[in-house]
């Protein structure tokens, strides 16, 4: 796996290796929305450069992000964002039906992912039918279902209490564990709490850029573009 | 993303608005509904007119006797009799335009053979008239000279009078008796069908015009010379007008009627007026059909409106949708795929409607109505162009969407 580079916003330069759990904190307006854009490859920096996995991406078309999406990054969004009309498996496998996989591998790898969520039991549950917190954990499962390098969850704990929050992070803690990378986009502390790094915003600029937990990352603030890679 | 896939992922989100899908695919119903019925109503009318025009005999004119004017009371057709026998000879013999011109008389009778009888019309005519107005035989023979002129007691019967009195039978060489008289049977023409008005072209029986003269009762005015009608058939239906001026001259010229006198007879060209009819009908079907053809762009507009609707209720639901990686032709394909569905959907019900609104109309109020599969083929590809045209404005408007701005939509 090569290094994730990013260059960006306003004189900024951030390395973010693979299998890192970085939480990206500020108040609205900071910058931490547009950042995680840009790292989802929802967006391109007008200038400099965004590197991943050792390609530059930052100018791309809308198509081209698309299928860059697809396959290496996964969202999860504080309003769930399922398709209401979907049951749990369905959602789970909206991704693989862009990126081309057949019916049947599609069932399989959605009910995987399911699995790895501990809703195993609730696959053909319509939104409706679950809990916040199991909303919550569909939306991480199709995420997960194309084993992206990345998931980008912004504000995940948002829209539910404190209890099923923390069993939330705990699961995005689970995933990193096994080597996803997480990059988290949260405004309280308690949730950026378990990431290993946080980055703080504050009108455009990274103000801050602090290692946190379990030592061993490899952080660099305002440095020359190459990083170090965990090769 | 196949097309499978696109017209699953459509059938979900239509199958989540149960009411606006069938709502919006009401305005294709009846658009497809209302073209299919009408034109099954006009080709109906068409073949109801061709079929009168066959069951009349291509370029075909009647010339029948005229109205007896005495101190201004006029008697109506026939009341003065005129047309002869040789009046028929002597149009074939002069008129160029003319190929045949057949006398006629015509009496009805009740005819009888064994156990069964019928009461039929009783044609007098010559094997002449039978070419004139396109009759063929089927089995047997038609009238030779001999008989035509020695009034044989011979008969050429319509395939009804076969099925109501010799069954089952071959009925070339049977007797048949018409009022009392012994006739045999050479011949059976071949089936004409029945007219749309309902008047069996078949229900007839021929003898030769001597026979019917001398010993049947055609009228006491039809006795001698004087026939009922002649049937004139033109050379072409290029020289039907030709063959009208020709009549009338010869005819005013024979019965010696002065410049400035009214005819003594009449002429008849069904044919064009039949023409005429239909026409007016197809004129006045292509109408209904282009105000059918409106109302599917009608009802196109439905959709389209709809559609965008549905886009901007679904704006999260497509900013998702690119999130994890649908590319902008992937939404445009699954949003006209939703808009084709909408319309397949209706332009199928319509289909069925339409066939069974045609069908009601002819069993109901007893229209011919003709249904082809050819009409529906056209109506459902009219519908799809109608879902691909109006869903593809919505579509591309959703595919352009930018996938932030689409997540944060409320």
């Amino acid at each position: 796996m090569g290094s994730q580079v990013v260059h960006a916003l306003k004189e900024l330069t951030v390395d973010i290796t693979h299998g890192e759990f970085v939480a990206i904190m500020g108040p609205s307006g900071s910058g931490k929305s547009t950042c995680m854009h840009v790292l989802g490859c929802l967006d391109t920096p007008t200038s400099g450069e965004y590197q991943l996995d050792g390609e530059d991406v930052s100018r791309l078309g809308r198509d081209d992000l698309a299928r860059i999406r697809r396959h290496k990054v996964g969202f999860v969004f504080q309003a769930f964002n399922l398709m209401a009309g979907a049951t749990a498996q369905a959602n789970v496998e909206l991704p693989l039906l862009y990126s081309g996989e057949p019916r049947v591998e599609r069932a399989e790898k959605a009910a995987r992912a399911l699995d790895a969520v501990g809703l195993a039991d609730r696959r053909h549950h319509l939104p409706t039918q679950l809990s916040g917190g199991e909303m919550q954990r569909v939306a991480i499962a199709r995420a997960i279902v194309n084993d992206p390098g990345i998931v980008l969850a912004d504000e995940p704990t948002g829209a539910l209490d404190s209890v099923t929050g923390g069993e939330i992070m705990a699961l995005l803690d689970d995933l990193n564990g096994r080597g996803m990378t997480v990059i988290l986009v949260t405004h309280e502390r308690d949730v950026a709490r378990y990431a290993r790094r946080v980055l703080t915003f504050r009108d455009g600029r990274l103000i801050t850029d602090e290692a946190q937990g379990r030592a061993g990352d490899a952080v660099t603030v305002n440095a020359p573009e190459s990083g170090p890679s965990l090769e | 993303m196949t097309f499978s896939d696109c017209l699953l992922s459509a059938a979900a989100s239509l199958r989540s608005n149960k009411l606006r899908t069938a709502l919006t695919t009401l305005g294709i119903i009846i658009g497809v509904a209302a073209v299919i019925a009408m034109v099954g109503v006009g080709k109906g009318a068409e073949r109801r007119i061709d079929e009168a025009i066959q069951g009349l005999g291509e370029n075909v004119l009647f010339v029948r006797n005229g109205t007896s004017v005495s101190g201004g009371v006029r008697g109506g057709s026939n009341s003065k009799v005129s047309l002869t026998k040789a009046d028929a000879a002597a149009i074939e013999r002069q008129a160029s335009a003319i190929a045949i011109a057949a006398p006629t008389v015509r009496t009805t009778g009740q005819v009888v053979s064994g156990n069964s009888n019928w009461f039929t019309t009783v044609y007098g005519v010559g094997d002449a008239y039978l070419r004139a107005r396109d009759w063929t035989i089927g089995e047997g023979r038609t009238f030779n000279p001999q008989e035509e002129r020695a009034a044989a007691k011979v008969a050429i019967i319509g395939e009804t009078i076969v099925e109501q009195l010799l069954p089952g039978q071959n009925p070339i060489g049977n007797i048949i008796r018409i009022e009392r008289i012994p006739f045999r049977v050479i011949g059976v023409t071949r089936p004409k069908g029945e007219s749309s008005w309902g008047r069996d072209h078949d229900d007839v029986v021929f003898v030769p015009i001597s026979t019917a003269k001398s010993r049947m009762n055609v009228g006491e005015r039809f006795r001698g010379r004087f026939v009922r009608d002649i049937t004139v058939k033109a050379r072409s239906a290029d020289l039907l007008d030709a063959a009208e001026e020709q009549v009338m001259e010869v005819l005013r010229q024979r019965h010696r009627i002065r410049p400035g006198q009214p005819d003594d007879f009449y002429v008849r060209n069904i044919a064009q007026y039949l023409e005429a009819r239909a026409k007016s009908e197809r004129t006045m079907s292509m109408l209904l059909a282009a105000v059918a053809g409106i109302s599917l762009i009608v009802g196109g507009i439905g959709i389209m409106n709809i559609m965008l609707v549905s886009v901007t209720e679904r704006t999260r639901e497509i900013g998702l949708r690119m999130a994890v990686g649908a590319t902008g032709r992937d939404i445009l394909l699954q949003f006209v795929a939703e808009a084709v569905a909408v319309s397949l959907i209706g332009g199928l019900v319509g289909v069925i409607l339409g066939f069974g609104g045609s069908l009601a109309a002819a069993g109901i109020a007893g229209w011919p109505v003709i249904t082809s599969p050819f009409s529906a083929v056209v109506a459902m590809g009219f519908a799809a162009l109608v879902g691909v045209f109006f869903g593809y404005y919505p579509a591309l408007k959703a595919s352009r969407l930018d996938p932030i701005e689409a997540l944060r939509h409320e």
